[in-house]
């Protein structure tokens, strides 16, 4: 149960965009802007951003839809993202990806924390300075999004495979313009 | 010399200013969305939701946004001991009890989603605080944790004087967070670098 009845049965961001479809727009629209518009990040690699602060901050929601999403662009099953939510040192990543993680992480932990060490890391990795704001303001919006979603109590299906057979549709849709119900 | 961020900016503006003004593309929804839950219509006042947004960025530690929205409910008709109480002593603090619930929800959310109980919120509804009142209070605190993060990540600009806090609050009051139309760069802000 949501802390507030929220009028509908949607469950995580989407029963709170059904029920203040005023904010919605603004989150979609930022979403859409750093997840899915022309970025020399691949859509999969924003996405996997997404779904490692959102592991950080405990989102069960979050974490698998984009986790699910990270995964359908990525070509990797789940445990597959999981091994990256875990110890993404170890998986089989860019090392300039690896620095852009570890800047998130940072960021998810305070925006204090992000040194100056951490940004010439990932410069010396052949990050932009795009990039690196890209990887910051990501961060950073998950940490709304996640504070969002768990903040009013959403509920969340259980069965992790509800998301992984929704991410193509998910992927294809985008957030700025979908059908909160299909 | 001021210190730099950590990217170059299209612009000298401080703080988050300069960030918005630097990427249209992510600073439109943002402030669109800001718009709406501080200056939108609302059951909560603009000073109370300023209240929220001061006491998020206090508790994360953010320097610039703490001024700024500290300066901006001052010039609503705070005053620095109820932002002192609102920080140190809510208890005591010369708000309604409802606004208090509330704080302890922004309170909550700052630390994470999941530190948000049904204690907390049952308290807030019994000290008369409605159902939009609680969301508000829960995204507005969550909007903060993004702010200032993105400030404080990237390590922008913050200026020492108060007269610049003092005139951005003038413009999130008459103006409110939507881009002005004329840019910013006419409020006199961008002398401040």
């Amino acid at each position: 149960m949501a802390h507030i009845n929220l009028h509908n049965d949607l469950p995580g961001i989407r029963g709170l965009m059904e029920y203040s479809p005023e904010t919605a727009r603004p989150l979609n629209d930022l979403a859409e802007a750093l997840l899915r518009a022309d970025n020399s990040l691949s859509r999969g690699e924003r996405e996997l951003i997404a779904t490692y602060v959102s592991s950080l901050n405990d989102c069960f929601f979050c974490q698998n839809v984009h986790g699910a999403i990270a995964g359908h662009y990525l070509n990797c099953d789940i445990p597959a993202i999981d091994a990256v939510k875990q110890d993404y040192l170890s998986a089989p990543l860019s090392a300039k990806m690896k620095a852009l993680l570890g800047i998130a992480a940072l960021v998810q932990k305070g925006g204090k924390q992000v040194t100056t060490a951490a940004i010439t890391a990932a410069t010396e990795a052949g990050a932009t300075e795009k990039e690196i704001h890209d990887t910051v303001l990501i961060a950073a919006a998950f940490c709304m999004y996640n504070r969002y979603v768990d903040g009013m109590a959403t509920w969340a299906p259980q069965n992790r495979q509800f998301y992984v057979d929704r991410a193509p549709q998910r992927a294809a849709e985008g957030y700025a313009d979908y059908d909160l119900h299909k | 010399m001021r210190s730099m961020a950590y990217i170059q900016l299209n612009n000298q503006l401080p703080g988050i200013t300069g960030l918005l003004e630097n990427r249209p593309d992510t600073g439109d929804p943002i402030r669109a969305l800001t718009q709406i839950l501080l200056r939108g219509p609302n059951t909560l006042t603009e000073l109370e939701r300023e209240l929220i947004a001061t006491l998020v960025s206090y508790k994360n530690q953010c320097r610039f946004c703490t001024s700024a929205h500290a300066a901006t409910v001052i010039a609503l008709g705070g005053s620095a001991e109820l932002l002192n109480q609102v920080y140190n002593d809510l208890d005591n603090a010369a708000v309604s009890d409802k606004m208090k619930a509330l704080l302890v929800i922004a309170g909550k959310v700052q630390q994470l989603g999941t530190a948000v109980t049904p204690e907390n919120v049952a308290a807030a509804k019994a000290q008369g605080a409605s159902d939009k009142e609680i969301h508000d209070t829960v995204l507005i605190a969550a909007l903060f944790c993004l702010y200032n993060r993105y400030v404080d990540g990237l390590g922008t600009y913050r200026p020492e004087d108060p007269a610049y806090y003092e005139k951005l609050a003038s413009r999130l009051i008459t103006v409110g967070y939507t881009r002005p139309r004329e840019g910013i760069t006419v409020t006199g802000e961008a002398s401040f670098h």
